[in-house]
């Protein structure tokens, strides 16, 4: 007769034990509420908005606005890690995001949106920084992968940076270890439905429940 | 030069006998290191330097690897030496293996072993301004940093 040892019990986890969590709470970078352009659009929209019928216009401009954004994200070609491979099949024929509008670009300074795909590390986090810091304004961040997330099955190593979260403020993570092309789509999908919410007052909406958009 | 052969040899000039696993393994006490690598070099015709790393070993200090081979015979040496606890020092092998620049700069880098005669002993990894060595094992690696640096 078989005897079965018994299963292990895994203790289950105790919301004071996460540590981390204390630790990404304090380092956490939180999205800007406003920017530089969307001051200058503010003080704009705010003088037609208080003209006699001017809210007609500032809804739809800000509507059209918005559109346009949206379907023109052009994320700049940043490649870290593994996560590219998935990256590029993503940008490739097969799953084809110029559909959305999405045209990887090789600058910076023409890009609205970082796809931040692999491990960062503490010796390429300035370099990340500044590639961010050289996209103009209106500019998105997809945290791509656990590495980018949270620095994955590197995070107790000593040169990954814990999340790029800590580095460049993230509007849509994409979790997985790689994430399919599939996923990435989504997370693009994603980001085009809160770029739809971009400006509806000449400041940028805050973020909401992340369930929601 | 077969294996048994330059066994033989390293038994009668070292006095110490070397272990077969995979190739030879020798255990030299630290003053020999270079010594040892001269002979390897210039007598076993060991010309090829393969890599160079160590092992903290806590208490008992650290230990260097290094393996050199002949490519011709095939013969393979992994050269071993024991520093002493708290000992940080060991002589360099760049003059005989330019091959060992790098390797004696990583171990410096990730270990804090200071190699003696190395030409240009900088961290070659990581960047310069960084604090500790990462492979020791007492090196802290969940304490909570800065973002980045």
């Amino acid at each position: 007769m078989e005897v079965k040892r018994p299963l292990p019990q895994i203790p289950p986890p105790v919301w004071g034990d996460f540590k981390d969590l204390q630790e990404w709470e304090k380092y956490h970078q939180s999205r800007p509420l406003d920017d530089k352009t969307s001051n200058a659009l503010a003080s704009i929209a705010d003088a037609i908005h208080h003209m006699p019928g001017g809210w007609i216009v500032t809804t739809s401009t800000d509507k059209i606005f918005n559109w346009a954004r949206k379907s023109s994200i052009w994320p700049v070609t940043f490649g870290l890690a593994c996560c590219a491979i998935e990256m590029m099949a993503t940008f490739a024929s097969r799953f084809d995001v110029e559909r959305f509008g999405m045209v990887p670009w090789a600058s910076p300074r023409h890009s609205d949106l970082m796809i931040v795909s692999g491990t960062v590390t503490i010796k390429m986090a300035p370099m990340l920084k500044r590639i961010y810091d050289q996209m103009p304004d209106p500019k998105w961040v997809v945290s791509m992968g656990s590495c980018a997330n949270s620095g994955g099955p590197f995070r107790h190593g000593y040169h990954v940076v814990k999340g790029v979260d800590r580095v460049v403020p993230v509007d849509v993570y994409v979790p997985g270890c790689p994430p399919t092309p599939d996923s990435l789509m989504y997370g693009l999908l994603k980001l085009q439905a809160q770029v739809d919410e971009f400006q509806k007052t000449g400041k940028r909406t805050a973020a909401s429940d992340p369930g929601g958009a | 030069m077969t294996s048994a052969d330059a066994r033989a040899r390293i038994q009668e000039r070292f006095g110490v006998d070397a272990v077969a696993d995979g190739g030879l393994a020798v255990t030299l006490p630290r003053e020999r290191w270079q010594e040892f690598a001269r002979f390897a070099h210039a007598e076993l015709g060991c010309r090829y330097f393969n890599w160079l790393s160590a092992v903290d070993w806590k208490d008992q200090g650290f230990e260097v690897l290094c393996r050199v081979e002949n490519l011709d015979a095939p013969l393979v040496v992994t050269m071993r030496t024991r520093l002493g606890a708290g000992e940080m020092r060991c002589s360099s092998l760049t003059a005989l293996y330019r091959g060992a620049n790098w390797m004696e700069r990583e171990c410096y880098d990730m270990f804090g072993i200071v190699f003696d005669g190395h030409p240009d002993l900088r961290r070659i990894l990581l960047s310069d301004d960084w604090e500790g060595y990462p492979l020791r094992k007492d090196y802290a690696v969940d304490t909570p940093h800065a973002p980045y640096r």
